[in-house]
Formats: structure tokens, C-alpha cells, sequence
């Protein structure tokens, strides 16, 4: 009997042991940095907004046969123009709301917000 | 020019405000063939292109916009080619121009050879002179450097100045520059009061010409096609008799009369783009190769002293 129990016990302790591992890996998972990427194509950024958790690296490429150039409406981040197929990177550690627009036609604006 | 309201027969109907808008919309139409508009107190009257050269104009000058070079996508693959049948057709005017006028998009991407292959078409000119405001693909690098080392001596700011010829006041502006999020284009305060200080003291009788890349009034807000503060840069040129407004960057022709302004943009040496709402986005629009010159040209510019106002000619590169 008190082999039983203390096999029992020790595959307990083992699947205990397991789930907490398990629950452990998902959580170092949930920290590795990811990525989302904003197509811009037609004049249009797409998705116009765009939402994220914080340490999202965004990348933003550009689809479209004319050059933009990305830039946050609070200068916060800027490209280098972009011609077809170029892109641009940020990284978002802060939690907030980006708004942006293609400062060569200003009429172009989209949205990021990290969560 | 009066006169010729009465017995010609393409005479004016005009509207309450003295604007021919039925005889100004089949001008748009006619605008690829070399029709020539002259303006007279606010009437459009056209006259074929022929009799128009047969007189003689106290100052000529053509405007070129939005050469793109470094351009190469589908709907032009040789930008180069094109600009320099702009230069040989400019050449071939039967009145030459004294100087040329590039309403900016020089380059396509503010590149240092793109600049140089521009400089290198253009010396091929038989005007020596020329004259450039910067378009937003001009500007691309920090501040506009290379813009502003190759064409900015003489100009303040982002490269905004004025001259004179033969008693004609030409203001050249900057208003793609420190553009707003959702906003048009912009001329911005201290260019304003530049332009106040540099008219102040003309005479009302002094002919104006004032040149820009982006249109200085509203012609398709959605697409940008318009600035934000134009308004106060035109209330400054009110006292003029005669105000031309040349401008590029929509790749097509576009004309307005108001009161004694006239407003006017040329299309492309480079690729055309659409009309207004035509299309998804103001991109470059792709047509047939062999209708590419048909839809890219020059504008021919003339200046009769006592005339109230400019002869503006627009012709396309083929047909």
C-alpha cells in the first residue's frame, strides 16, 4: 500500500511538475518578440490600424509603384524614403497610441496602438 | 481682344461672374492640340495656334513639370527619352523661350546622378537659363541638401525666391515642405511673410507670374491636389492686374479663372496620371506605349506688354 501511495505520489509530483513546466515554457513564449507588417499599396496603409503588444517590431513595406516615407505625427519615428518593395522597422516597447502618416502625401494616415 | 468677342465665332457666353465656364470646358478638351488660350480681362478666347505665333510676344518662356528621372516602372520605362523630346519639341518653337521654368519632381528619388542626368538632358536646351522650384520627390534626403546645393543659390528657406523679366515679377514658392498629417500642402508662415514684403512695393501694373509644384488652390482635396494656405498668399497679389499661377505635380491639365488669377497645371514629361476620382489612388497611370506621348507635354508661355494677361499653350509630346 505505502509503495502505492508513494508511486502515486511521485507520478503526481511528476505531472504536477510536467504541467508546470509546461506552464512555465508557454510563458517565456508569450515574452519573445513578434512581429506585424503594414502593407502600403494604392496611397493607403493597410491595416490603417494596427494593433500590438509592446516590443512588437512593425515593419512597414512598401507595395505600391510610387515612393512614401513613414513618420509618426509625433516624431517619435521616421524612415528614409521608401521605394517599391523597401521597408521600414520599429520596434514598439511603450505602451501607447502612433499615429503616423507618409509625410510626402499627408493625406496618407494610419494608426498603431501597443497594448 | 474686346472686339474679337463680338465677331468671333467662337465668341464667349459668359456667366454672371464673366466666366465662359461652356467655351473653358471644350478648351480642357482641346488642350492636347495646341490651342492657344489668351486671356483677356478674365474671357478665355482662343485662337488656333498658328495666327498666335505669327504675333510677336515681348517675353516667352516654357514651363517643363515633373520629370520623375530615376522613374522606371511600367508606365514609363524611359523618362529620360521622354524628357528629351520635351527639349527637342521646346527647341522647335517657332518663338523660343528665353528661359525655362521646371515646376519640380526634377528627380524621383533626390539621388545626386538623377539631378545630373536632369542637368545633362536640359543643357542640350537652346534657353540657357532655367529656372526650378523643388517638388516633394526633391526633397527626399535631409532638408532637401542636394536640391538645395544644386538649385538654391539666390533662394531663402526651402528654396523660395523672385526675379524679374522684362517687367514680368515671377515668385517662385515652396510648398512641399513640413507638411501636416492629413493636411495639404503648405507654404508656412515665414514663406508668407517673405511673399507679403517681396510684392508690397510693385507696381499694380506689374504682371505676375508665380510658380509652384503642388496646385495653390483646391483642385481634389482626398488626393492632396491643393494647400493648405494658398488663400494668404493670393489675398498679397489682390491689387494685381494680371496673376498666372503655374503649377505641376498632378500630371495633367488643369485650369482655373478666377477674377483677374489664372491657374493653371502642366502635365508630365514623365507619366501621366489620372483624373480626379478615376482612379483608386493619384499613382501613375499606365497607358497604351504608343499613346504615352500623347498624354505628357510642355507648356508655352506669352507675354504681350499691355496685355492684361498671359498666353498659356500647352502641347503634348505626341499624338
Amino acid at each position: 500500500m505505502r509503495k502505492c501511495l508513494q508511486r502515486t505520489g511521485f507520478v503526481a509530483r511528476a505531472m504536477i511538475a510536467g504541467t508546470l513546466l509546461v506552464a512555465v515554457s508557454s510563458g517565456v513564449n508569450a515574452q519573445q518578440p513578434s512581429n506585424a507588417e503594414i502593407k502600403i499599396d494604392n496611397f493607403i496603409f493597410g491595416p490603417a490600424t494596427l494593433t500590438v503588444a509592446a516590443g512588437t517590431t512593425v515593419t512597414w513595406i512598401n507595395r505600391d509603384d510610387i515612393p512614401h516615407k513613414v513618420a509618426s505625427t509625433d516624431e517619435v519615428f521616421k524612415s528614409k524614403a521608401l521605394d517599391t518593395d523597401d521597408k521600414f522597422s520599429y520596434t514598439f516597447s511603450k505602451a501607447g497610441t502612433y499615429p503616423y502618416f507618409c509625410s510626402l502625401h499627408p493625406k496618407m494616415t494610419g494608426k498603431v496602438v501597443v497594448q | 481682344m474686346a472686339n474679337q468677342k463680338q465677331n468671333d465665332p467662337n465668341s464667349a457666353i459668359l456667366d454672371d461672374d464673366g466666366v465662359d465656364r461652356r467655351g473653358f470646358l471644350k478648351c480642357m478638351a482641346w488642350a492636347g492640340t495646341g490651342l492657344v488660350w489668351t486671356m483677356s480681362g478674365g474671357v478665355p478666347v482662343s485662337h488656333s495656334f498658328s495666327k498666335h505665333h505669327a504675333k510677336s510676344s515681348d517675353l516667352n518662356f516654357v514651363q517643363i513639370s515633373d520629370s520623375h528621372m530615376g522613374f522606371n516602372k511600367p508606365a514609363n520605362p524611359d523618362v529620360v527619352g521622354t524628357l528629351k523630346t520635351a527639349i527637342d519639341q521646346i527647341n522647335g518653337l517657332a518663338t523660343q523661350p528665353e528661359f525655362l521654368l521646371h515646376t519640380g519632381d526634377i528627380s524621383h528619388l533626390s539621388k545626386p546622378e538623377e539631378f545630373d542626368n536632369v542637368d545633362q538632358i536640359l543643357k542640350s536646351a537652346t534657353a540657357k537659363d532655367i529656372f526650378y522650384v523643388p517638388g516633394e520627390h526633391d526633397l527626399l534626403d535631409d532638408n532637401g541638401k542636394t536640391y538645395l546645393e544644386r538649385y538654391g543659390k539666390n533662394t531663402k528657406g526651402a528654396g523660395w525666391y523672385s526675379f524679374d523679366k522684362k517687367g514680368v515679377h515671377f515668385i517662385g514658392l515652396v510648398n512641399v515642405v513640413n507638411l501636416k498629417a492629413g493636411g495639404l500642402a503648405s507654404l508656412g508662415h515665414e514663406q508668407l511673410e517673405w511673399m507679403e514684403d517681396d510684392v508690397q512695393h510693385l507696381s499694380p501694373s506689374t504682371p505676375i507670374v508665380v510658380f509652384a509644384h503642388i496646385p495653390l488652390w483646391s483642385i481634389y482635396p482626398e488626393w492632396g491636389w491643393g494647400t493648405d494656405d494658398s488663400a494668404q498668399a493670393l489675398a498679397y497679389l489682390k491689387k494685381f492686374g494680371s496673376v498666372t499661377v503655374l503649377n505641376g505635380h498632378i500630371h495633367q491639365i488643369m485650369q482655373k479663372v478666377e477674377g483677374r488669377v489664372t491657374f493653371h497645371t502642366a502635365r508630365s514629361t514623365a507619366f501621366p496620371q489620372p483624373e480626379p476620382g478615376k482612379a483608386p489612388s493619384p499613382g501613375p497611370m499606365k497607358v497604351p506605349a504608343d499613346q504615352l506621348k500623347s498624354v505628357l507635354g510642355i507648356t508655352d508661355v506669352n507675354y504681350v506688354k499691355g496685355k492684361h494677361a498671359l498666353a498659356v499653350v500647352d502641347s503634348t509630346l505626341g499624338s
